[in-house]
């Protein structure tokens, strides 16, 4: 796709208002010794103020990876860059690294998955705190203090003036995901990426701290990405959702849109592996097979295909584009299979039905869903089966 | 903290405890030689023999001899008499700890001025020409024997004998109040020498522990704050990495404070190891013996400093 066409998706599917972030054909790639990994392969997003994006994957699918791109955190790594990343019309990708840390932590602020391997375990919370704001506020060390101070107050830490001078190990893990919160509000940022900000916590503080960031968007009129492998915990947040699937977006809708109608076969995946209170108790979940296919050596044509039970024999090479789904303007998917039948399936699987039954509604041959290292095969056929080239059998099936 | 402090300076009471005793077997009880024979000297008669035997103790039972050993060195810090010279044990290493300390805290202090960077830089500049450079080299120091550094050294070096006549050669010390200029002169080459391998460690232990650490997720953190690659590798990397090197510098002073046996004798520096390596040569059982409880007394007072700094460093292993 030319990066005109992908400007022009990305436009229609993003929510109306102001664009903050506009992530326009994003690649992100890492030679190492072994081949260039594709860890982010054009990419198109964009975050309004205000709003809330949600980007869902598996690990290796480039979720972290563009995040931390848009930062500028992967120049340290050796990564090769290509493509536009604007924040609030300004190019970054090509922005000189000191313009750009004036930036980082500032106009946008990032919080991790581990707070406690986030935090730096030698400084006290609030020397922490101190040093955030003093980064890019030229206040007296004691007028930052009395900031922090505020900074805990705000994301709800109990007794935050003696909490300041506590170390991280001494905290529980929501009051270190409370803090690394306030160390990213330090300077008031327009944009917050939270890189699965739940994974490392409880249950119960899961939801605490989600509706923590949203709170605080209200409160702060801030856009906020936020990234995870759950969809749950995006349903509640996001009003946008992007599904990504080795290093691209499959599938991208407003969050109400995904769980209505998703389209694409990794999101049905994602959605019926998710549990629900009102689903039959019976009913099993159903994991999506297989593993996230290497980002050296990817898959051919559709890089889902492996895992994908309704492949057909051409999907092996034709590398699908993600294009708007007919009728709906602010949905794209990245599939091949024709759109009345991807409709007919998750008719039958929301029923739960199982994959063969549904692939059969539609008048579709259920395909093998290879996984990625069958004990049934030897090496040297799990090796075959992993080259990029399809074997005759394949073209022929 | 302070119950933390007590309880190390028991056990390292303890340790020392349990040195004294092993230096009691070492010298009195396994020694096969008759340690009165050794203290008359050449051609002295039985009843010379049989006198100093009642003044060394020799005959009493083994448990009284030890009591006299211990009660001599804890109340009255007496460390007994040398064979050959009848000077007191204590004197002597009084007067060779200036000398000792002198070529141990200046060379502790190249070892840092030297190690540290350039273990920082190789970290930060992995795989660039510097750090293959830098590594290459401290291989080398880390491999060669500090007695063979020191010889080449002179051989090279040395104001009286070396090829190129820059620095003052072996036996050439003087104390520090007796002139500086040439206090400092004399040290420079076993500075360097004793220096150039511990240097090489360090390096080596920076550039890896800090490139440990320069991967954290605290690092990606503090990136992320915005704040200058400088100041992240300082304030945050660094000062994360330097934990183990802490620890070194701690034990390497103590064991320097012992005496540089190889260097000061390669030098021919009047510290504490020249004392010892001589007396060595000799059997002069109360100066190898005083020299050991001294070496010993640093080394342990050196896990005490480390143990302490460490938990001011780590929050983490600090006692509340």
């Amino acid at each position: 796709m030319s990066p005109t066409a992908a400007q022009r998706v990305a436009s229609q599917m993003s929510p109306t208002g102001a664009r903050l972030l506009e992530v326009e054909d994003l690649r992100v790639e890492f030679p190492t010794e072994d081949g260039i990994v594709h860890a982010v392969d054009g990419i198109s997003y964009s975050v309004s103020q205000g709003h809330t994006l949600g980007i869902v994957g598996e690990s290796g699918s480039g979720k972290t990876v563009s995040s931390l791109t848009t930062i500028g955190l992967t120049r340290t790594q050796g990564a090769r860059v290509s493509g536009q990343i604007r924040f609030e019309g300004r190019d970054l990708v090509g922005l000189p690294d000191d313009a750009l840390r004036g930036i980082r932590g500032n106009d946008i602020a990032m919080i991790f998955q581990d707070p406690l391997s986030a935090l730096h375990p030698f400084y006290r919370v609030g020397a922490q705190l101190v040093e955030a704001i003093r980064a890019h506020q030229d206040v007296p060390r004691k007028v930052a203090k009395v900031r922090s101070v505020e900074l805990l107050e705000l994301v709800g830490m109990p007794d935050p003036a003696r909490r300041v001078d506590s170390y991280p190990h001494e905290f529980s893990g929501g009051m270190r995901q409370r803090a690394m919160i306030a160390m990213a509000l330090a300077n008031e940022p327009k944009l917050l990426i939270a890189d699965e900000p739940t994974t490392a916590l409880d249950v119960t503080v899961q939801a605490q701290i989600l509706a923590l960031l949203a709170r605080l968007q209200r409160e702060l009129g801030m856009a906020i990405i936020i990234i995870t492998h759950d969809l749950g915990v995006v349903a509640e947040v996001a009003d946008h959702i992007a599904v990504m699937y080795a290093g691209r977006i499959v599938e991208s809708a407003p969050t109400a849109e995904i769980f209505r109608a998703p389209e694409h076969p990794y999101t049905w995946g994602l959605l019926r592996s998710i549990p629900s209170l009102d689903r039959d108790r019976d009913e099993d979940l159903v994991p999506v097979s297989g593993r996230p296919p290497s980002l050296i050596h990817r898959p051919s044509g559709c890089h889902f295909h492996p895992r994908c039970p309704y492949s057909q024999p051409e999907h092996t090479r034709i590398d699908p584009q993600i294009a708007q789904v007919p009728g709906r303007s602010d949905h794209g998917v990245a599939c091949l299979l024709p759109a009345d039948a991807r409709r007919q399936i998750w008719g039958e699987l929301r029923k739960g039905r199982d994959a063969e039954r549904a692939a059969g509604t539609a008048g579709l041959a259920v395909s093998e869903v290879q996984s990625d290292a069958d004990p049934q095969l030897s090496v040297a056929e799990i090796e075959a089966d992993s080259a990029d080239v399809p074997t005759p059998e394949e073209l022929e099936a | 903290m302070l119950t933390f402090i007590i309880r190390r300076i028991l056990w390292g009471i303890l340790a020392m405890a349990i040195v004294i005793a092993v230096t009691f077997v070492l010298f009195y009880v396994l020694p096969t030689a008759n340690p009165a024979v050794l203290r008359a000297g050449r051609n002295a008669s039985p009843k010379t023999i049989a006198y100093i035997s009642a003044e060394l103790g020799i005959n009493k039972p083994i448990y009284t001899q030890f009591w006299d050993y211990v009660k001599n060195i804890v109340f009255h810090f007496n460390l007994g008499y040398s064979f050959y010279s009848d000077a007191p044990v204590r004197g002597l290493i009084a007067d060779r700890l200036p000398a000792t300390i002198s070529l141990a805290l200046g060379s502790v202090f190249i070892t840092l001025l030297a190690g540290l960077p350039v273990g920082i830089i190789s970290a930060i500049r992995r795989r660039s020409f510097f750090d293959r450079i830098s590594m290459g080299t401290s291989l080398v120091f880390v491999s060669a024997p500090t007695y063979w550094l020191g010889l080449i050294a002179i051989y090279l070096f040395a104001s009286d004998i070396g090829r190129f006549k820059v620095f003052d050669g072996s036996g050439s010390y003087v104390p520090l109040t007796t002139n500086v200029g040439h206090w400092f002169g004399s040290l420079i080459m076993p500075w360097l020498v004793l220096a150039a391998g511990s240097a090489a460690v360090y390096a080596r232990i920076l550039r890896g522990s800090l490139i440990d650490v320069m991967g954290e997720d605290y690092i990606r953190t503090a990136r992320a704050k915005g704040l200058r690659e400088r100041r992240v590798i300082m304030r945050h990397g660094v000062r994360s990495a330097i934990t183990p090197i802490v620890t070194i510098v701690g034990l390497d002073i103590g064991a320097l404070l012992g005496g540089a046996v190889l260097t000061e004798t390669v030098f021919d520096i009047p510290g504490i190891g020249r004392l010892n390596y001589d007396a060595i040569t000799h059997s002069d059982f109360p100066i190898v013996q005083g020299t050991v409880l001294v070496a010993a007394l640093f080394i342990i007072i050196a896990n005490i400093v480390v143990d302490i700094g460490y938990a001011y460093l780590d929050p983490r292993v600090r006692p509340t």
